[in-house]
């Protein structure tokens, strides 16, 4: 019988503060479906969505890109609870069907047993709801966490005004605290025209649809709109957004001879990405697929990951044009999983794992849209243009593969560097070129960034956005207050054996009082 | 490009793109040695780029060498390492105040100063400290480094000097000639060599055993935080109730300590280092050492694989099965003393002895006696899982 190192994991209780039988994360089309059905079939369902999101945290442009475009009816979250809720009808049918909805809950970390963490007896979820964090453990979890914003540099894209489809969309339709008037909107696919339509039945003016392809990715929505008095532009591109302290006056358009447009607000809707962090950070297996919106969770037809009784649904299981105009789609792969886990939560059996592979169509794949965008952007950006806005990395500073503003950055050997001379030393990681350049490293955890700089690595080193490794999600996946984070209940027996380093006995004596040569075994 | 570009081999080579290989590598190169780096991944993949940066290792015979050089480092590499000087260890209770006096006695034994500190002191140094500390030290020399950045500047400045490094290059085995080692054998093919050094952390037990001198080592995942920047302190250098860490020249705090968890031998220390649920336990004493920052927000965590010798420390030593083989584990400790190491392993392979430390408690002989269940008897396992016990049965 081997005895317990006491200051490692092993016999250290983790303190879980719920078990829930059915977690379902993310109230939008899946999500709910997903409930609504694991209700009907009489499942204990927990439904957490991070939504209403702290203003403070909208203002990091966590977990959308909100462009500081939301009106200041955000900062009461009692208001913006019931906005929410009422958002949806279907959210007051899931609680009058039992379901416990939490509203401004997020979910901020998922952990499951794997070497190096064998510690974990069963997964768990890392909860909070801003003022404190705790854990669940469960049964199996449905994740339905949705879409977010990928960005677009170009001079002045830091303005307040430029901002992401998904974050207007949810401002205009789940908060009702869209402040935008006139908009511009950059990209013509199904999530352009389908804010364009929501934004022009709420009363706003669309400027225009701005499209750096030949033609509208979505013609018929475009043919919609453009009767309804949008410009439709293609082969275009926003030079820059001019404006002020309140942020975005207009935008001039290059490849349109030099065009004015004026608006307060640009809505970049150059593509959106499927939200996978929590896969990531639990470790389930996820691939680049052009064709589902970029890199997502390998799942069967049902939903099922590559972690026995994690279930994906909807846009972050996969995004293309069909389920971004009818959320139908979203809704039905929600249900599917939910008679899945039900399934399994009754038989105590996880069924046999098959993939499922590439599908869509050519017309969906992100891998040309996002590769033309970023090429538009590497023309129009200068050496001011911060493709990552928290850490201040520009596209130059990108491909110079340059450290941070804070270093010195022109000696003579530093300046020798590129991203091609590391490429010579093999496929470059995206995390390396983090570490190097701080692109992605600040608070708003590199939602506005992260994309983009896949496209620059993919196109400075002729790698197909497919083959570069997924740069990693790290918990917590949402900025939370160390106050917040901080664990308060703690059990007795990890304070007590709580080391700075591994405690082992003898590490910090000085080397002197060793005898030389004596062995571990004699001294101890 | 480097004179030896294109021949299959090196003079040296060295297997493993940690710091204390890169920096063998580098010290090598100085010295007109040519050398090749063999790693199997990115350089300073594993815990040499995860780690807390802290360079100040009083109970090291390479303490010395590790404060006289880091002041130098951006310079003689050319390439920036963040090194900033200085350090300062936070006690809030009086038993931390004990804790820290081996820290001192070492310190001063070795003729640099250390110095008591009162909460006052401490506050003054410290804005984001508050008014639950009992005592402090203050250590003039010591200090911290970005360990990504001090790795990329190895590498680099190794390059320059017409080292090669050989990435995504994973050894396979090795061919040996009348007690030597005399080929790297990898996945890319076979690389002759004068000299070999093991520096392959985790990996280092796996592949001295290849060579018949097993070294031990067992690996263990550890994990810290990062906060979003504030306002730099005047000495970032700031650790404390049993914390490691710094704040960084960005100004995020960056800290970790707790429980490890033990890896299984079989475990590929890359793919194993999540973070865990004690991420938060770390967020709980860091808002304890700095109450002023409760506020501030934690935007990640990473985890990091690092090997341990049975007693902890490092083992730079000859292969007594392969003469011209050396062996460097730095025991958990290698990011800091890494400008010492390398200087340490370059002089062993030019002039056959290091002429500015003692290294014999470094020997691998040490372990002679070591038992077979070295690692049970240590507890130095992994958790027991369902499956394990499903397999007992």
């Amino acid at each position: 019988m081997s005895r317990i190192d006491e200051r490692s994991t092993a016999g250290k209780p983790l303190p879980v503060g719920e078990h829930l039988r059915l977690l379902i994360v993310g109230a939008g089309p899946a999500g709910l479906a997903a409930a609504l059905e694991a209700a009907r079939r009489g499942v204990e369902v927990v439904l957490v969505d991070e939504h209403p999101v702290d203003s403070a945290l909208m203002g990091l442009d966590v977990p959308f890109h909100f462009g500081q475009r939301m009106s200041g009816a955000t900062r009461n979250k009692t208001r913006m609870m019931e906005a929410i809720a009422a958002s949806d009808d279907r959210i007051a049918e899931a609680f009058e069907a039992g379901v416990d909805v939490r509203l401004g809950v997020s979910a901020w970390g998922l952990f499951s047993p794997k070497p190096g963490l064998r510690w974990l007896n069963r997964p768990i979820v890392g909860l909070s709801d801003g003022e404190s964090s705790w854990y669940a453990s469960f049964d199996a979890a449905i994740l339905a966490t949705g879409r977010r914003d990928i960005g677009l540099a170009f001079p002045g894209w830091e303005l307040p005004g430029v901002m992401g489809v998904t974050a207007a969309q949810t401002l205009l339709q789940r908060y009702d605290a869209l402040e935008s008037q006139r908009i511009v909107i950059l990209g013509s696919g199904a999530e352009a025209t389908s804010f364009a339509e929501a934004a022009v039945a709420a009363g706003r003016t669309v400027v225009a649809m701005v499209e750096v392809a030949d033609a509208p990715r979505d013609p018929e929505g475009c043919e919609i709109l453009a009767a309804q008095g949008v410009s439709i532009l293609t082969g275009a591109m926003v030079a820059r957004a001019t404006g002020g302290a309140d942020g975005v006056e207009g935008v001039e358009l290059n490849g349109t001879e030099g065009r004015h447009l004026s608006c307060d607000t640009v809505v970049l809707a150059i593509g959106t990405a499927p939200v996978i962090e929590l896969f990531d950070v639990a470790g389930a297996e996820i691939a680049f697929m052009a064709t589902r919106g970029g890199h997502v969770p390998l799942t069967d037809t049902e939903g099922r990951t590559s972690i026995a009784g994690l279930f994906a649904a909807g846009d972050c299981a996969g995004i293309n044009g069909d389920k971004t105009a009818d959320s139908k789609i979203s809704a039905e792969e929600g249900r599917r999983a939910a008679v899945a886990a039900c399934g399994e939560l009754e038989s105590g059996s996880r069924a046999p794992w098959k993939v499922i592979s590439v599908d869509g169509t050519a017309t969906d794949d992100v891998e040309a849209s996002r590769s033309a965008w970023i090429e538009a952007a590497m023309t129009v950006a200068d050496t001011e243009t911060h493709i990552c806005q928290c850490e201040e990395v520009s596209i130059p500073d990108l491909l110079g593969v340059r450290p941070p503003r804070y270093l010195p950055r022109d000696q003579a050997p530093m300046l020798a560097r590129d991203l091609s001379s590391l490429a010579n030393d093999g496929l470059v990681h995206q995390d390396q070129i983090k570490r190097l350049t701080r692109a992605g490293m600040g608070p708003c955890q590199g939602r506005r960034c992260r994309e983009q700089v896949s496209a620059v690595l993919a196109q400075a080193t002729g790698t197909p956005l497919a083959k570069l490794p997924l740069p990693s999600y790290r918990a917590p996946v949402r900025p939370l207050p160390l106050s917040a984070f901080a664990e308060d209940l703690e059990p007795g027996v990890v304070s007590d054996n709580w080391e700075g380093w591994f405690g082992i006995s003898g590490q910090w004596d000085p080397f002197w009082t060793l005898s030389e040569g004596a062995s571990a075994e004699e001294r101890s | 490009m480097n004179a030896t570009n294109g021949t299959k081999g090196a003079s040296v080579i060295i297997v493993g793109g940690g710091v204390s290989g890169l920096s063998s590598a580098w010290w090598l190169a100085r010295a007109g040695v040519d050398v090749m780096v063999i790693e199997k991944g990115i350089v300073g993949w594993g815990a040499s780029g995860r780690n807390g940066g802290g360079a100040t290792h009083h109970q090291s015979p390479l303490f010395l060498e590790e404060q006289r050089l880091w002041p130098q480092m951006d310079e003689l590499l050319r390439y920036p390492t963040e090194f900033q000087p200085k350090r300062i260890r936070i006690a809030l209770s009086d038993q931390q105040v004990e804790e820290f006096k081996i820290g001192v006695d070492n310190t001063r034994g070795q003729g640099f100063p250390a110095e008591w500190l009162d909460p006052k002191q401490v506050r003054d140094l410290v804005p984001l400290a508050g008014n639950n500390v009992v005592g402090g030290v203050y250590y003039e020399r010591g200090g911290h480094a970005n360990p990504q950045r001090t790795v990329q500047a190895y590498a680099w400045a190794l390059q320059d000097l017409g080292g090669r490094i050989l990435q995504h290059t994973a050894v396979t085995g090795f061919q040996r000639r009348g007690g030597k080692v005399a080929a790297v054998e990898t996945n890319a093919g076979v690389f002759s060599c004068d000299t070999l050094i093991l520096a392959a952390g985790p990996q280092t037990g796996r592949l001295s055993a290849l060579l018949d001198s097993e070294v031990p080592v067992t690996a263990a995942r550890a994990e810290m935080i990062v906060t979003e920047p504030l306002p730099l302190m005047p000495i970032g250098g700031v650790d404390g109730n049993h914390l490691y860490g710094r704040q960084t020249l960005r100004g995020n705090l960056a800290y970790g300590g707790g429980p490890h968890e033990w890896l299984r031998p079989e475990d590929d220390a890359v793919a194993v280092r999540p973070s865990s649920p004690l991420a938060r336990n770390v967020a709980k004493r860091l808002a304890e050492l700095f109450p002023k920052a409760a506020h501030i927000r934690v935007i990640r965590s990473w985890a990091g694989v690092i090997e341990n010798t049975p007693d902890g420390r490092p083992v730079i030593d000859r292969l007594p099965t392969a003469a011209n083989a050396i062996v460097a584990t730095m025991s958990s400790v290698g990011f800091g003393l890494s400008p010492a190491t390398g200087r340490a392993i370059s002089q062993l392979v030019i002039d056959g002895r290091c002429d500015f430390a003692d290294l014999s408690s470094f020997r691998l002989s040490r372990f002679g006696n070591l038992s077979p269940d070295w690692r049970e008897e240590r507890g130095w396992l992994p958790p027991q899982t369902e499956d394990d016990d499903a397999r007992a049965a």
